[in-house]
């Protein structure tokens, strides 16, 4: 009886034993080359020398303050694209205004620009031979190879992230709830709060982590504006690249293994979420009987 | 609360959906707006309630001008066809939720007597633990219409309440909501494009076409005497045939009725299902069958005249016909319009 039910199962597209086995090896075979290898040639060579030297690279004053210098990136410019991010998917998603599709293509413009290509506009507008080069210079006020430099363009590269996730999601919910609270006399603060934010909290958590993630291991702008200056402008993925061009490949592996970790860290996280997030959907699945 | 809207208009880009409409609603009373889509209703229903603005006319409750008074301190209670529930909350929560921003603070004792209250009254003690997904469209719906009760409103609003509902959930709710309300007196407004809902429900229907008030009036003024062939069409099936009008009568082949007020020249008969009668002989106006459809509370049948015109008229159900056969019909009622 199963063994008719699975013989009469119609062909499909693909369905031939040999394109099933080959489509498949060769997926698993780049996973291994491109992705799996690298990373496990990360673990492999940070202790290559063995446990101390691992120890020593970590704990350098450089690479600690480059540690901490990419938290510090992540602690400021995460929160300020979270809150832009929400601004602007509320905007987009509950308001009418002119110039609303407009603004939903800037605010993806640093996903398709090249992170070196905002660096070096940064260069033109903050630099010294930029627009507000020699005013901020006269005012000495040092946004270029410095921190507020790398925060800027950390920002510019993780702008659409927050904003991304939600515009989808508050556009399916459309504007009823915050109409329904309004109307029931809930203030527009109290509206967000009780009814918006509860409702879109997944995606929101989930944008939270991608931004993070990429303000953490953002190279390309950063690397632009910050100067690399050892011990001071110099983020993790910055110091990386130093370590290397030191010759100091088992330093580089034990800095890049710190990334790789929060990687890690942050794909756990992301997976947990989205299985939250799909178990709330399931369960409050809004079977809403549509209107004939 | 009485409500009445003076010469309102409302413009969305360049599309004009509410025309200058003006209506007074008497306290207490339970008003339909009844129209197809794109007539405007919905969107008077959301001016009544403060969710658009006027961009012209003025609103009043009572003697207050509530124009550009805000929806959220407007006093009314919003009913959304989708019903609008915070999924995240419970039954008893959504019902809360207006107690609990209110500016009138109530302690929590207070306010949790009155969701039980609420929930008794729209008839779902014990589900106040469950959420919105886990209760069903019927249920859902009275939920919304609980949480619009709570914040004790001055008027209340309904966008088309029984939508996205079944046939047979639909005219229970109906029952019932009428039944609520003469519990409650409370002004009502509510929209739907279902005239049978309309004329079942309402003391008084507001008929809607392009954003203006075509007709209004209880549903047997509207039924028994539309002023309009659009307002004829829209209450029901109607059979056109085309008449001629000559000194107050208007003459179809064999047939003649009252048409006092037409002006003479060509005209239109419309007559009900109901009001067509059947013989084997004339005089009337000759019809061959093209089809008997069976239902369950009557016999239909599908003709066409010598002229061309489609017919549908009910029979008794022993009454032996089929397609093919010929015979006259008679006009038991009929209203005349001018074209």
């Amino acid at each position: 009886m199963s063994n008719l039910s699975t013989r009469r199962k119609p062909p499909r597209v693909g369905d031939a034993p040999l394109f099933r086995r080959s489509l498949i090896g060769i997926v698993l075979v780049l996973v291994a080359f491109v992705i799996v290898a690298p990373l496990v040639i990360i673990g492999v060579e940070a202790f290559s020398k063995g446990w101390q030297l691992y120890r020593d690279t970590v704990i350098h004053p450089d690479t600690l303050h480059a540690v901490m210098l990419t938290v510090l990136a992540a602690l400021i410019a995460v929160p300020i694209n979270t809150i832009f991010g929400i601004a602007a998917a509320w905007a987009i998603t509950k308001f009418d205004f002119w110039g609303k599709r407009f603004l939903l293509v800037v605010i993806e413009i640093p996903f398709s620009v090249s992170p070196i290509v905002a660096g070096v506009a940064y260069l033109f507008v903050y630099g010294l031979q930029g627009l507000f080069g020699p005013w901020l210079d006269a005012h000495d006020i040092k946004i270029l190879f410095a921190v507020p430099g790398i925060i800027i363009a950390s920002m510019f590269v993780t702008a659409p992230f927050v904003a991304r996730e939600l515009i989808p999601l508050m556009q399916a919910q459309g504007r009823d709830l915050e109409e329904a609270s309004t109307s029931l006399g809930a203030s527009g603060w109290r509206t967000f709060f009780a009814v918006t934010l509860p409702n879109v909290k997944w995606a929101l958590l989930y944008g939270v982590i991608l931004c993070n993630a990429r303000v953490m291991g953002e190279f390309g702008a950063v690397s632009v504006v910050s100067g690399n200056i050892r011990g001071q402008t110099n983020t993790l993925p910055l110091h990386i690249e130093l370590l290397y061009h030191d010759y100091n490949a088992t330093g580089a592996f034990a800095a890049a293994s710190i990334l790789a970790l929060i990687a890690v860290f942050t794909i756990i996280a992301k997976v947990a979420l989205e299985r939250q997030g799909a178990g709330r959907v399931r369960k409050q699945a809004n079977p809403a009987e549509k209107t004939s | 609360m009485k409500i009445h809207l003076e010469n309102v208009v409302k413009t969305f880009e360049s599309f004009q959906a509410v025309k200058g409409v003006s209506l007074d609603i008497e306290s207490g009373e339970l008003v339909a707006l009844l129209g197809p889509s794109g007539s405007g209703k919905t969107t008077i229903l959301r001016m009544v309630a403060g969710l658009e603005y006027a961009d012209g006319g003025a609103i009043y409750f009572g003697d207050q001008d509530a124009t550009d008074i805000p929806v959220r301190d407007r006093g009314v209670g919003f009913v959304f066809q989708h019903y609008a529930l915070f999924p995240h909350m419970t039954v008893a929560d959504n019902i809360a939720f207006g107690m609990k921003v209110s500016k009138v603070k109530r302690d929590k004792a207070a306010i949790d007597s009155r969701v039980t209250d609420l929930l008794r009254l729209v008839r779902l003690e014990g589900l106040g633990d469950r959420f919105p997904a886990q209760i069903s469209g019927g249920q859902r719906q009275r939920v919304a219409l609980a949480r619009a009760l709570a914040v004790d409103p001055k008027v209340l609003l309904l966008d088309e309440p029984f939508g996205a509902l079944d046939a047979n959930v639909r005219r229970d709710l109906r029952r019932w909501l009428r039944e609520i309300h003469s519990e409650l007196g409370i002004t009502t407004l509510f929209v739907t494009h279902d005239q049978e809902e309309a004329l079942d429900l309402a003391d008084r229907v507001v008929i809607l076409k392009d954003g203006q008030i075509v007709q209004q009036g209880t549903p047997e003024e509207v039924c028994r005497d539309p002023k309009s062939a659009f307002v004829m069409k829209f209450l029901g099936d109607a059979n056109v045939i085309a008449a001629d009008v000559r000194d107050g009568r208007a003459y179809a082949g064999e047939l003649s009725v009252e048409a006092a007020g037409v002006a003479d020249g060509r005209a239109e008969l419309y007559a009900r299902p109901s009001d067509i009668d059947w013989s084997e002989q004339g005089p009337g106006i000759a019809a061959e069958i093209t089809r008997v459809l069976d239902r369950a509370d009557g016999r239909r049948v599908l003709a066409t005249t010598g002229a061309g015109e489609a017919l549908e008229f009910d029979v008794e159900p022993e009454r032996v016909v089929k397609a093919g056969e010929t015979g006259f019909v008679t006009l038991r009622r009929a209203k005349v319009f001018g074209v």
